[in-house]
């Protein structure tokens, strides 16, 4: 059966019919909807982790156990798991193992632009690049044998033009797979005398990728009418050529990235007058060419930031660019903004009311570093808020003064307990606020540890945010409403003030959560409002000036009431309810 | 046939996910090698969201290039003007004149552009405004916008009314599907 899917579905079908049984991620877009995609699948055991770490180890504990397993995460999360990596690559597989890493390049929804590529390489671990969705699927299924034949895990890489499309693939059936486990100590054990038996293993078993990936029908070449150019290229960039140049040029396609096919580029060299490398990010096949001796044109002409498209590839090969009519107009920008309703709101008009230094993390709530609220000062990655804030407070000799950090439910369980821990052991100071809106937002909705409900939506055990904080030393631990402005305000002035760490947990659900229910729009009473615009400094989109009154978007509205708060002249009412 | 583009955008929340559902799923009946675009995670929080629909006997990338799309369906007037750049020279602009401030606007650090539609015919572009909006307030809910402009976009589409229905019918819950059908029907009349 032909059906539309998208990359990641395509991948968590691939682990479907490949008879995988295990699945640990952590989310982050682009990779989340392979996770979602296969808890669907009654066959797989899936679950979502506290962090990319943990996923990593108990899916290669999976495989030892003799079950087809399979990790997810984003280019960073990669980062969090990089300590196991490095040692499964030596250690090797029992039942196969997949790694699945999606890139942003464009940064559509990330901190930087990483290129996981380097990780197979540093790691030694082969890595699949798949094209669009028909491929996802394929070398998913084809990354399990190689996995089980070369004693590997396996890389299956994605970008987010690959995870986030949607395009034809052929649907099988589900073959299940399982060995038993067997006592391996020289194996499983990597400590000094074993892991230095492994390291040639590992080294020999690159080799024998590498001359597996010269026959591999993978990494295959394309013939063209003009030889005057030959490229190699991969993953999108594969389809951004091939929409410009058809059949116009020879073309490598390299469907495995790492280790990549020697005497066949070297082949495709020679067939060719001038080779030229597309690849989006970081010179990778460049640099394999260069060290293979190969003059080439990569990074000189195409770029190392953002992504590409089809009229980038045009103009760089001299070929026709489309154009069309911009207007004159000056149009402004539309950034993503915190929705009406959102209980972040009211906790960071307080925190800049009160001019809080404060250490910001990863999350929806991102979104208060913007105008008008900016009321952040640094995000750097899973975590860093409150292990940041520590390092200021400590080198500014202690000083307690209005400092915070911000830090969601599911990036506390992720990678903040730890930070917290360092602060009541180190006996810091300064006040970690985490705002509990009871799920993972930013990514779309999923569990944590924190809301009682695992990824397949039943209940479970849910870890209790405040009893946590205490048993690790925090004595002082308070809970607000962050709707209601005066407990916020009142919470942060004392916590702030005090000599010793101190968590404050803003709890209210997430409002785009289909159980909230929402109270009636906010009436605006034009008669009493006097144009202050007040209410435009907590920047909700449901609140606009018209003709310098306050006007209310119904649709968007949920009755929060923050603006009726702020509202010196009571032109801003809750409606009375039902 | 050559690969036909069609540019779906607007505003984060407006419903576009389910505009590209529909498409995709009768382009895939009729036998179209598809791809379909997507944004997901940050920009849909209330941001500027596009999609890109592709289908023909081959499609290489997934996404529409400056100077590609045959039609742009824009779910708002605003993001219309932003992405006019991406239409073909003979291609289609299908404009839902509903106005969506955005946060610039709202704070005052930007002002909402006047008189776009007739910005848009002036530049020689071949726009269709409508009121998608109240269409599908007259379906029975504002969020059948989406629907109504497919509705208006299958105008100018090779395809039965019953292929339409068909595919509709199974992108959305049942509970649902006679306000879509209405909705639909209002948009490929106006």
């Amino acid at each position: 059966m032909k059906t539309l899917m998208l990359g990641n579905e395509a991948v968590a079908r691939g682990l479907y019919e490949a008879g995988c049984s295990f699945v640990s991620s952590y989310p982050g877009t682009p990779s989340t909807e392979i996770t979602e995609s296969v808890a669907t699948y009654k066959e797989v055991y899936a679950e979502w982790a506290p962090n990319e770490k943990v996923a990593m180890e108990s899916a290669f504990g999976a495989c030892l156990a003799g079950k087809r397993s399979f990790c997810a995460m984003k280019h960073v999360g990669l980062n969090v798991a990089a300590d196991p990596l490095f040692t499964i690559a030596y250690t090797g597989v029992n039942a196969g193992m997949i790694i699945g890493v999606a890139d942003d390049a464009g940064m559509h929804s990330s901190q930087n632009e990483q290129d996981s590529r380097h990780y197979a390489k540093a790691s030694k671990i082969p890595m699949l690049e798949p094209s669009d969705s028909s491929e996802a699927l394929e070398y998913t299924k084809l990354a399990y044998e190689l996995s089980e034949k070369f004693d590997t895990p396996v890389f299956i890489k994605m970008c987010t033009r690959v995870s986030h499309s949607q395009s034809i693939v052929e649907l099988g059936e589900r073959v299940e797979y399982s060995k038993t486990y067997e006592k391996n100590p020289q194996k499983y054990i990597m400590m000094p005398g074993n892991a230095k038996r492994r390291h040639p293993i590992v080294e020999e078993r690159t080799g024998l990728l590498a001359q597996w990936a010269e026959t591999a029908s993978i990494n295959r070449v394309e013939a063209g009418k003009d030889t005057k150019i030959g490229i190699i290229t991969s993953s999108t960039s594969y389809q951004y050529v091939k929409e410009v140049c058809g059949d116009k040029y020879p073309v490598l396609k390299l469907g495995m990235i790492w280790p990549m096919p020697t005497k066949k580029i070297l082949d495709f060299a020679k067939s060719v007058e001038t080779l030229v490398i597309v690849e989006e990010l970081d010179s990778f096949i460049e640099s394999h060419c260069r060290d293979l001796g190969l003059e080439c044109i990569g990074k000189d002409k195409f770029p190392c930031i953002d992504e590409f498209s089809q009229n980038l590839i045009a103009e760089k090969l001299g070929e026709v660019v489309q154009t069309g009519i911009k207007l004159d107009a000056v149009i402004p920008q539309r950034p993503p903004v915190m929705c009406a309703g959102c209980p972040h709101r009211g906790l960071f008009y307080t925190l800049a009311k009160n001019k809080v230094t404060a250490f910001g993390d990863i999350g929806c709530y991102t979104l208060g570093a913007v105008p008008p609220l900016g009321a952040l000062d640094t995000t750097i990655c899973m975590g860093a808020s409150i292990s940041g804030m520590h390092g200021f407070v400590k080198a500014d000799g202690g000083k307690t003064e209005k400092i915070a950090a911000v830090i969601g439910d599911s990036t506390f369980m992720h990678s903040g307990m730890t930070g917290l821990v360092n602060m009541a052991y180190n006996e810091s100071c300064g006040t970690v606020i985490i705002v509990d809106n009871s799920i993972t937002g930013m990514t779309g909705h999923q569990q944590n540890p924190t809301t009682g409900y695992n990824l397949k939506g039943d209940p479970c055990t849910k870890i209790d945010l405040e009893s946590f904080c205490r048993a690790i030393g925090i004595k002082r631990v308070r809970v607000v409403d962050p709707y209601d402005l005066a407990q916020c305000d009142e919470a942060i002035k004392e916590e702030t003030s005090v000599n010793e760490p101190s968590v404050i947990i803003s709890r209210r659900p997430c409002a785009l959560l289909k159980y909230v229910k929402h109270n009636k729009p906010i009436i605006s009473d034009a008669d009493k409002c006097v144009g202050c615009k007040v209410c435009m400094k907590i920047g909700c989109p449901a609140i606009s000036i018209v003709d310098n009154k306050a006007r209310i978007d119904n649709t968007l509205c949920t009755g929060c009431g923050v603006c009726a708060q702020l509202c010196k002249f009571g032109a801003l009412k809750g409606a009375k309810e039902d | 046939m050559k690969t036909k583009n069609i540019m779906i955008v607007g505003v984060g929340g407006q419903g576009s996910l389910l505009a590209s559902k529909l498409l995709g799923r009768i382009l895939l009946q009729k036998g179209y090698d598809i791809k379909v675009s997507e944004v997901h995670g940050m920009s849909q929080r209330g941001g500027s969201v596009v999609t890109y629909v592709r289908f023909g006997d081959k499609v290489y990338s997934p996404v529409i290039d400056k100077g590609e799309a045959d039609f742009i369906v824009s779910f708002e007037l605003l993001e219309a003007a932003r992405w006019t750049e991406y239409l073909k020279p003979d291609g289609k602009i299908i404009v839902n004149t509903q106005e969506i401030s955005p946060m610039p606007v709202i704070t005052g650090a930007a002002q909402y552009p006047q008189g776009l539609v007739q910005q848009m015919k002036d530049a020689g572009l071949d726009v269709d405004a409508i009121d998608a909006l109240a269409l599908a307030e007259q379906a029975g809910s504002a969020k059948a916008v989406n629907i109504v402009l497919m509705g208006h976009l299958s105008r100018y589409f090779d395809l039965t009314e019953e292929e339409w229905m068909d595919a509709i019918e199974k992108s959305v819950p049942a509970k649902f599907l006679q306000l879509n059908k209405t909705a639909f029907d209002l948009g490929r009349r106006v």
